[in-house]
């Protein structure tokens, strides 16, 4: 199958080598995508009424998959998504196996970051392009890193930066911090902590939260969680509350519970993100109601991530005018490539650790409140390269 | 010649306030969900026209009698008697058409369907689709060519003009361009199609009969970040020598040399620059600033801005009908 597949691309290739624009190809050149999916239940632990839906990310995929289709037409390539969701590790590994040994070589992958390196590493993929659409996680952009994966989603220290940034125009120099206990909402207060150094404003108070909610939605319910969420913001002298709770376990019940006034960001409150179900900028409505339609609910920020994904694929295809996977990886890498991604500004990869340069959204349930970076935060490359890690700090050597 | 006499004459353009036309100008506001109509002379507002949800594109018939009205959220097409200054009746599109152009004779209204990645045909007579041709992703830019024999969609997401045959609906070129292209325009002579992409930051020309791009129109302003250049509208004088490009964001109208292809000055105007239009003499540009919810007036010959007027909410299209 590899090998008249690969000839049918560069018959492409060779048409758009000759013709000023696209001639209609009938026998268009086929891009498999595989996509591989790790189904762990995440459900938000404070609130039983909104949940995550099953399918988050990999709708994101389909509506990109279907776009790059439709320009597909014009430009003769055809393209498919093998969906491979499992439960566990076993059947992630054994369909990352299987996708490989069938040379399939553009994965996208909604995996957390110790399965994404077993994917990673695995022999077949050394020259695979691995776009992890979903982990934000900083070792994989550091220590972790790997030369065959891409990153989508910002990561933490970005999405830190996006909020530091914001408050730093804002004047909100004192923070509290409010730590979660799972190993996430570690690694985000950390980020929170190396944002305030970078951008030099203090952390006033740094502390875990400890309190274990009973049946906080439960009738009465919430006389217990305003006396918890007083008693343990009493005394402290800040301007802005940030809270590091990546599973939603605590953070919404903070706002309005404190004992002095005082605004909620992070987890809760104004929330640093790649995408917002309420994002209408820079032509977002149009992508929200194309998700809409063919999902029949709101796109979220895991679905974006995944959308990014197939439709950088889709990009490189369509500008490298192949369908081989070495030239959309190679295309992808190179200077040329810039994604449109909704955000008013062209996207592209950081050389040094495979991110993806972006904007990061700061918003509210219900409206976008800023987009970072803020203005007057500069850069001598790309003001995109004052969120995370920029290349003379990067501990990736690939 | 003309270089010398088109000052002059906008010189006394100005001294006696234009009085040589009566020309209206007419705003679509997204938000508002109005026309207004401007005096072109007087520049005052003389009267507001409730039409369907969130107009956006708007095109002039050939007669000049009437204003076709992209209703995005309506999903239809609405015709604005200007006699009356009442709608008179809807017209079929596809889903979410947010702009249009009309064909040379007048009889076919070409639609960019948004949400359908389609260009529909609709006709004027019967108010009912004739042709549907798949285009790109987002098609949004529509521009016919000054023979009618040529439609020029641009696709936002999939990056191309597509050049469709205006008889048979038959897509002649896909032409890659840079991201996100907004808008096409037509040079008079009809020998060349200006592609504004808003993401690349860059105006593609292409040549109409070998459907290359011949060159790339980039954009600088010192003080202005490169993401904020963002080319949406083009307007080209009826002369073919200059073109105007609106680069939203950057609040800036960029005056280009239509045969050198050099960017030959930037204009200040109102915020996120969107649409263009030239008056009949092409003598005065009148742009739309969405945010600061305003029209701009320049002066063509004098390349200045003279004025800014306050319309409606989030003022999208503008058109000047006599």
């Amino acid at each position: 199958m590899a090998r008249p597949r690969a000839a049918q691309a560069w018959l492409v290739l060779a048409l758009a080598l000759l013709l000023p624009s696209y001639a209609h190809a009938d026998d268009p050149a086929q891009i498999a995508v595989v996509w591989l999916g790790l189904a762990a239940r995440r459900d938000i632990p404070s609130t039983a009424l909104i949940q995550p839906p099953a399918d988050e990310g990999v709708l994101g995929a389909r509506v990109a998959l279907a776009e790059n289709a439709t320009t597909g037409r014009f430009t003769g390539q055809a393209w498919t998504l093998d969906e491979h969701t499992a439960p566990d590790e076993a059947g992630v590994l054994d369909a990352a196996h299987a996708a490989l040994a069938a040379r399939r070589r553009l994965i996208v992958t909604d995996l957390p970051a110790p399965l994404l390196l077993k994917v990673a590493d695995l022999p077949d993929a050394k020259d695979a392009l691995i776009l992890d659409a979903a982990d934000p996680d900083d070792s994989l952009r550091a220590e972790d890193c790997r030369r065959n994966v891409l990153h989508l989603m910002p990561s933490r220290a970005m999405l830190a930066d996006a909020l530091t940034q914001f408050l730093t125009v804002k004047s909100w120099t004192h923070i509290l911090l409010v730590t979660g206990p799972q190993p996430a909402d570690l690694l985000l207060a950390a980020a929170f902590r190396a944002s305030a150094k970078k951008f030099r404003v203090k952390i006033v108070a740094d502390k875990p939260w400890t309190f274990i909610e009973g049946a906080r939605r439960s009738d009465t319910g919430h006389f217990a969680i305003e006396a918890e969420v007083a008693r343990f913001t009493q005394g402290i002298d800040y301007d802005v509350l940030v809270v590091a709770d990546e599973a939603d376990a605590f953070a919404d019940s903070i706002p309005f519970h404190t004992t002095d006034a005082r605004p909620v960001a992070g987890s809760s409150g104004m929330v640093p993100s790649a995408w917002s179900p309420v994002f209408e900028q820079w032509g977002a409505t149009q992508l929200q109601l194309r998700f809409l339609k063919a999902a029949h609910r709101p796109m979220t920020n895991r679905d974006y991530g995944a959308w990014m994904a197939l439709r950088t694929l889709g990009e490189a295809a369509t500008r490298a005018k192949s369908a081989d996977p070495a030239a959309i990886a190679a295309f992808i890498r190179g200077k040329d490539f810039e994604l449109a991604a909704f955000k008013g500004s062209r996207l592209s990869f950081r050389p040094w650790d495979g991110q993806l340069r972006e904007p990061v959204l700061l918003s509210d349930p219900k409206q976008l409140i800023s987009v970072s970076p803020q203005p007057g935060f500069l850069h001598q490359v790309s003001e995109l390269d004052t969120l995370g890690v920029d290349q003379p700090e990067t501990k990736c050597r690939m | 010649m003309p270089h010398v006499i088109i000052p002059v004459v906008a010189a006394a353009l100005c001294l006696v306030a234009g009085t040589a036309y009566a020309d209206r100008l007419l705003v679509s506001n997204e938000k508002d969900n109005t026309i207004t109509v401007l005096d072109a002379d007087s520049l005052k507002v003389t009267k507001t026209v409730p039409v369907g949800q969130r107009p956006r594109g708007i095109v002039l018939s050939r007669d000049g009698k009437s204003l076709f009205i992209c209703a995005s959220d309506s999903d239809e097409i609405e015709e604005l008697d200007l006699a009356t200054m009442t709608i008179t009746r809807t017209l079929e599109s596809g889903a979410d058409p947010e702009n249009f152009d009309i064909s040379q004779d007048g009889k076919t209204l070409f639609d960019a369907n948004e949400n359908d990645a389609t260009v529909s045909f609709t006709d004027v007579d019967s108010g009912k689709i004739v042709k549907v041709v798949q285009v790109g992703v987002e098609p949004e830019g529509m521009a016919v060519s000054p023979d009618g024999r040529v439609v020029v969609d641009t696709s936002e997401t999939t990056g191309m003009a597509h050049f469709i045959d205006t008889t048979t609906g038959d897509v002649l070129a896909n032409v890659l361009v840079d991201a996100r292209p907004r808008r096409a325009t037509w040079t008079p002579d009809g020998k060349f199609v200006w592609v504004s992409a808003e993401v690349g930051g860059t105006v593609s020309v292409i040549d109409a009969a070998t459907h290359a791009v011949v060159h790339r129109i980039g954009f600088e302003i010192p003080g202005v970040t490169k993401e904020q250049l963002q080319p949406v509208s083009i307007a080209i004088t009826p002369d073919g020598t200059t073109g105007f490009v609106a680069l939203g964001p950057a609040n800036h109208v960029a005056v280009v040399n239509a045969k050198t292809w050099e960017v030959e000055k930037y204009l200040l105007v109102g915020q996120r620059v969107w649409n263009l239009a030239l008056s009949r003499d092409g003598k005065w540009l009148y742009t739309t600033n969405g945010i600061s919810n305003d029209l701009s007036v320049i002066d063509v010959a004098a390349r200045k801005v003279t004025k800014s007027v306050p319309v409606g909410g989030l003022p999208w299209g503008v058109v000047v009908a006599p």
